[in-house]
């Protein structure tokens, strides 16, 4: 692994610029801007969708409507003017795919380009992967290996024709359609997204994968994912993201709801790296997600995370600790540089007995960048006790940079016991010093010093993220001290 | 092997290094004493290049080089190693890690290919068991809660990896009790030969009865005020620093 590592880093670092900011000229089929009723009518028709999903989706698009996009965030950037967005695009393809060989030569070398092979690769190293750019999923991977342990992992939009049964029970369960600004306008327009089911004791034989691309200009991306886990099943599922550049900003507003039934267990790891925006602050995704889970008895869910990319961030994938002995986790690395904005956390709240959470989060901020840490733990009185340990820790570069934690702790059962640790800390120029002695230089010294200080975070990762992962890091500090 | 002549240095505009004249050869150590702010940190500095201070005058000359215009980490690269006074932890990257990175940085600079993971543990265990490292320290975080001694030998042990051809101590027996200043000095001793050379900045005489200096030099208000053999420091001893201002 490490040879890997550093075999690849040395040709990383010489591509300096975001590397997946190219676009590919794909027909796509995408609807005129705007928004209102038709629009959502005619992207639950384009699906083939049920009646009762239409009506969801009006029934989101009416509570929208009379929603204000919230300000509360430590964030500042121009509100997107919604009539100006289309709300659909999909790269056309000419029939439902039976085998890969069938997609769009395009499609192919756009995978290339992004490192996903969807081949035999890996087959070998275990991932299946769901691929959707811009609105809609264009291509599944390993869907018969997994559908040999009754295992389903599909586009959203296929589960609601085909398992309408269990999209229906759970969906918006978690996040409600009223939860938030973004969260109801995701629920009202998203095309595609993921939808995975593990049956009843089964653990999933391979890392389940879904890869995200905004591909088309002028458009929003609004996924929606749905993992439900089944009663004493394990799942690992990875997610990774990336943007072309363009000098517009992009919507990406997501929404994620895990269920993990009693004894389940559902790791999360996602790799975030929309296009940032360039060095003045021109351009890049806007990343408004909301991603919680839920967990019954005994169950439990690990939130891993690794930003680096969009120009705004606004994101705290949360856990309900509704059953017994559930466990709540997040780990995340939140890197910023230049003008990038992000406010990111999450809220754990204890809803049964002996529910514990622990949060590691890892914010490092570069350049002009603002980093804030935004985290709920929330004790109900009928928890009893409940623990959380929390670790909060900024790592500053250069002098015109922000790092601010906001930690909320409502605790109303007194036999609780909650722990809070923020640190603050600096790359110094005597780090920079004793590593240049080394005979490591200062790109060098600063990745391995980020490197060191995200550890416990990355060590959460699955070991083909993790190198990803680290990579990124590197990248999107470089520059950063000079 | 290094030649300083003439070094003036100075930081913030305020003059440190005086006009210094050095001539180290291979094999030799050499000592440089002197009252505290008497420039002596600033002398193992500004050979290691650390951009702080400006050389305003004079020549530093590592094999014939002059080292001016090479940057810290091509210093290093060159075999300039500085065994810090005050090590700088580096939280959640271990000794192993550390040192491993170090090594193959210098090998990339030189042309050389990571050094296999199978050498570089073969590597790190010998030079670990030649100074009496426990293994465990060795994946703990680089200087993390290590004691005073701890530090100081995870210096030795850096040191003992790049094998460079210029080792300097800067202070390497402050904060060492007289049990660990042994076992620091005896890893020096071990790595000494005829093709390196060592240069000891130290305060105290007693480090100096474990690594025994062919020369030693007595630093004052940012020049050598005298020169002599390994006799000059038990003088120095005796009579402290005043006699020689």
């Amino acid at each position: 692994m490490n040879k890997f590592t550093e075999d690849d880093l040395k040709k990383e670092l010489e591509t300096k610029e975001y590397e997946y900011g190219f676009y590919t000229d794909i027909e796509a089929d995408k609807f005129p801007v705007g928004l209102n009723e038709d629009v959502v009518i005619a992207i639950s028709k384009k699906k083939n969708e049920p009646e009762w999903m239409t009506k969801w989706r009006l029934e989101a698009f009416k509570v929208w409507k009379e929603m204000k996009e919230p300000e509360w965030a430590n964030v500042r950037y121009k509100k997107p003017k919604f009539q100006d967005i289309s709300f659909y695009s999909a790269p056309i393809q000419k029939k439902t795919l039976d085998s890969l060989d069938e997609v769009d030569p395009e499609l192919l070398k756009t995978f290339e380009k992004l490192g996903i092979s969807i081949d035999e690769q890996k087959r070998l190293s275990n991932v299946a992967v769901d691929i959707v750019i811009d609105s809609v999923s264009v291509a599944t991977t390993f869907k018969k290996t997994l559908n040999e342990r009754g295992i389903i992992f599909m586009p959203i939009s296929e589960a609601i024709q085909e398992h309408p049964e269990l999209v229906k029970k759970y969906l918006g369960t978690i996040v409600p359609t009223t939860d938030n600004f973004y969260a109801a306008l995701n629920s009202a327009v998203f095309s595609d997204g993921s939808f995975c089911y593990i049956p009843k004791g089964v653990t999933c034989p391979m890392e389940l994968s879904t890869y995200f691309r905004i591909n088309e200009g002028g458009t929003g991306q609004f996924e929606r994912t749905l993992v439900i886990a089944d009663q004493g099943s394990f799942v690992s599922y990875l997610e990774g993201c990336t943007a072309p550049a363009r000098d517009e900003n992009q919507l990406h507003a997501a929404v994620v709801e895990l269920i993990a039934l009693d004894d389940a267990e559902i790791k999360y790891s996602t790799v975030q790296n929309w296009y940032p925006g360039d060095k003045e602050g021109k351009g890049g995704v806007y990343n408004f997600v909301t991603k919680r889970g839920l967990c019954e008895k005994n169950a439990k869910i690990s939130w891993t995370q690794v930003e680096t990319g969009s120009a705004v961030t606004w994101k705290y994938p949360s856990c309900i600790l509704k059953g017994d002995n559930s466990v709540g986790e997040f780990y995340s690395i939140a890197v910023t540089n230049n003008y990038q904005q992000a406010d990111t956390g999450t809220k754990m709240i204890h809803l049964g007995n002996n529910t514990k959470s622990t949060i590691i989060s890892k914010g490092i901020s570069a350049g002009k960048s603002q980093n804030s840490y935004r985290g709920l733990v929330q004790i109900s009185p009928r928890s009893k006790n409940a623990r959380n340990f929390s670790q909060c820790d900024s790592l500053l570069m250069g002098d015109q940079c922000g790092a601010h934690t906001f930690p909320y702790i409502e605790c109303k059962n007194k036999t609780a016991q909650i722990e809070h640790e923020a640190t603050t800390s600096k790359i110094g120029e005597d780090q920079l010093f004793y590593c240049n002695q080394r005979g490591i230089n200062t790109e060098k010294a600063i990745a391995l010093i980020v490197n060191g200080f995200s550890k416990e975070v990355l060590n959460k990762l699955p070991m083909e993220f993790a190198v990803e992962a680290q990579k990124l890091l590197e990248i999107s500090l470089e520059g950063s001290v000079g | 092997m290094l030649q300083v002549k003439n070094l003036h240095a100075s930081i913030n505009d305020k003059e440190i290094l005086k006009g210094i004249n050095l001539d180290i050869k291979a094999g030799e150590v050499h000592a440089i004493m002197g009252p505290n702010g008497s420039g002596k940190s600033t002398l193992s500095a500004v050979i290691a290049g650390k951009e702080e201070y400006e050389v305003t005058e004079g020549l530093v000359i590592l094999n014939n080089e002059d080292l001016a215009d090479f940057a810290p980490e091509e210093r290093a690269h060159k075999g300039v190693f500085l065994s810090f006074q005050y090590p700088v932890e580096i939280p959640g990257v271990t000794v192993t890690n550390f040192i491993k990175t170090a090594i193959n940085e210098t090998r990339k600079a030189k042309g050389l290919e990571d050094l296999p993971a199978k050498d570089m543990l073969k590597l790190i265990r010998e030079k670990a068991d030649l100074l009496e490292i426990d293994r465990k320290f060795l994946s703990r975080s680089l200087n993390e809660g290590f004691s005073g001694g701890e530090k100081k030998r995870n210096e030795i042990f850096q040191m003992a990896m790049l094998e460079p051809k210029l080792a300097i101590l800067d202070e390497t027996d402050s904060g060492l009790d007289i049990d660990a200043l042994k076992v620091v000095a005896n890893g020096v001793n071990k790595l000494k030969n005829k093709d390196n050379a060592v240069l000891v900045i130290t305060h105290y005489q007693r480090l100096l009865d474990y690594i025994v200096p062919d020369f030693v030099h007595v630093l004052h208000n940012g020049k050598i005020v005298k020169s002599g053999g390994k006799e000059l420091a038990l003088e120095l001893e005796k009579k402290g620093y005043d006699w020689l201002k």
